[in-house]
């Protein structure tokens, strides 16, 4: 490890007020798939075979959608939330050194408080630490490319890693990921359950790729990519990029039916 | 104009990609990092209920087992009760059980397992009583948006057949896709189940 190497802390100028409304126990708003890609997308190849060619049957949330499973900080370690430190051997692993911070929030606006995010990525060359990954760029000994952070009382994350590169993969024969970052939330319910990718502003790959190019809208889309926040990087150390992400907001009841047995 | 109603919109969903266990299994990818795992089992020596394996496939248009898919299962207690703040039903919590797994499919086989229990029916608000089930959501390469079914037990038949949501079912050889099938190995009772993404046995999936 880099002695040398400061901490990582938290980098909020301004750290917002909690917000404390009651959460409904209504199910939660109806999902707008027009805004997610199509499960069939053809330009994205390996959808073809794995996408369900019926129609989903629609679902009113009972108590097996509105629940789901609740994390503490017991399930974390220390070091999660630190790429450059969580699989560090004999130092720092090599790229460009940044911050991702924002706020898990729901379609009201309002923080997801205690909910659990992880990520992955490849290393600053574009290659990912698993068996299955056979790009000839090398792996870093000292980088894993994988942490995961519980949101705090408002919804907020951030973690520490270096910039993930782009990669060739296998749809047409010059196809090229842009640089990503893998996102897993789960929110307070498993119908919130999300699984994204985060992209870097002014990637030039970004309006080629064939996997980013499944979602059919363009402010959708635009919402993946993180903005450069010069305001949260820590000068000499770490450039930082923001990105925010929504969970479908939940309903509140107002008034309960009657129903048998109440 | 009326007033704006100024709503967020949900974040778009993309593909968990073929290295998904790097991020959420990494012992599958090949590597130790974290000191705590989340795993395929839910049951800890103390948890009530029948022991139970769910054991099965995900199968692509071509029947071809996918072998980098990723399951997560969420499921009620022995008792119907879901391990979460919103479930105030009558049945008895166990905080040591969560109620919730995740497996990657094996990179030969294809094969998915859960070591878990078998859960209660529950009641839902209308005060009907639903079917033992787990809740499984599905992400892969090739897969745009998590993907949400349900697994129910064959050895429930009646249950089964007043269960609210695979009566939502209009064609009722389509319940089938969602029912595992109880059968014993070694002394061990197994469910096994397949899900299939296309085909004339395509899985029913929800819009949840």
């Amino acid at each position: 490890m880099n002695a040398q190497a400061p901490a990582l802390r938290d980098p909020r100028l301004n750290r917002p007020e909690p917000l404390t409304p009651p959460l409904g126990d209504g199910g939660f708003f109806q999902r707008d798939r027009s805004i997610h890609p199509p499960a069939h997308a053809p330009g994205y190849k390996s959808s073809v075979l794995r996408s369900p060619r019926q129609a989903l049957l629609s679902l009113e949330n009972s108590i097996s959608e509105i629940t789901g499973p609740v994390f503490g900080h017991n399930d974390l370690g220390p070091l999660d939330n630190d790429l450059i430190r969580n699989y560090a051997k004999d130092g720092d692993p090599v790229g460009e050194r940044i911050i991702v911070h924002g706020r898990v929030l729901d379609e009201t606006g309002r923080g997801v408080p205690n909910t659990l995010v992880e990520f992955w990525q490849a290393n600053a060359g574009g290659r990912y630490r698993h068996k299955k990954d056979t790009y000839l760029a090398p792996i870093d000994p000292n980088f894993g490319g994988c942490g995961r952070a519980l949101t705090d009382d408002t919804g907020y994350y951030y973690f520490r890693t270096v910039k993930p590169g782009p990669y060739p993969w296998r749809n047409y024969v010059n196809s090229w990921r842009p640089a990503h970052i893998h996102f897993s939330v789960f929110g307070s319910g498993f119908a919130q359950r999300l699984i994204t990718q985060m992209y870097f502003e002014g990637d030039p790959l970004i309006p080629i790729c064939p996997i980013l190019t499944t979602i059919p809208d363009k402010d959708a889309l635009d919402r993946l990519v993180a903005p450069l926040d010069l305001n949260a990087s820590t000068p000499f150390d770490s450039l930082a990029y923001r990105f925010d992400i929504v969970l479908r907001g939940q309903r509140s009841t107002y008034f309960e039916n009657r129903t048998a047995g109440n | 104009m009326p007033q704006p109603l100024n709503y967020l919109k949900e974040t778009a969903s993309q593909t968990a990609g073929p290295y998904v266990h790097i991020g959420l299994i990494p012992a599958m990818a090949g590597f130790d990092i974290f000191e705590k795992n989340f795993s395929n089992v839910l049951v800890t020596p103390n948890t009530e209920g029948e022991r139970i394996t769910l054991e099965g496939k995900v199968l692509d248009g071509t029947g071809t087992p996918l072998r980098d898919v990723l399951l997560e299962i969420w499921q009620a207690n022995a008792s119907g009760r879901y391990n979460h703040p919103a479930d105030r039903s009558a049945g008895a919590l166990e905080q040591a059980f969560r109620g919730w797994g995740r497996a990657g499919s094996d990179f030969e086989s294809g094969l998915v397992t859960f070591e878990t229990i078998k859960p209660g029916a529950i009641t839902d608000k209308a005060g009907r009583t639903c079917a033992p089930h787990v809740n499984v959501w599905i992400v892969a390469r090739g897969i745009n948006i998590g993907l949400n079914t349900r697994l129910y037990f064959s050895d429930e038949e009646a249950a089964n057949a007043a269960d609210p949501v695979l009566n939502l079912i209009e064609q009722p050889s389509r319940r089938g896709t969602l029912i595992a099938k109880r059968g014993e190995r070694a002394g061990k009772v197994v469910y096994s189940f397949t899900i299939n993404l296309q085909g004339p046995e395509e899985t029913v999936f929800f819009d949840v």
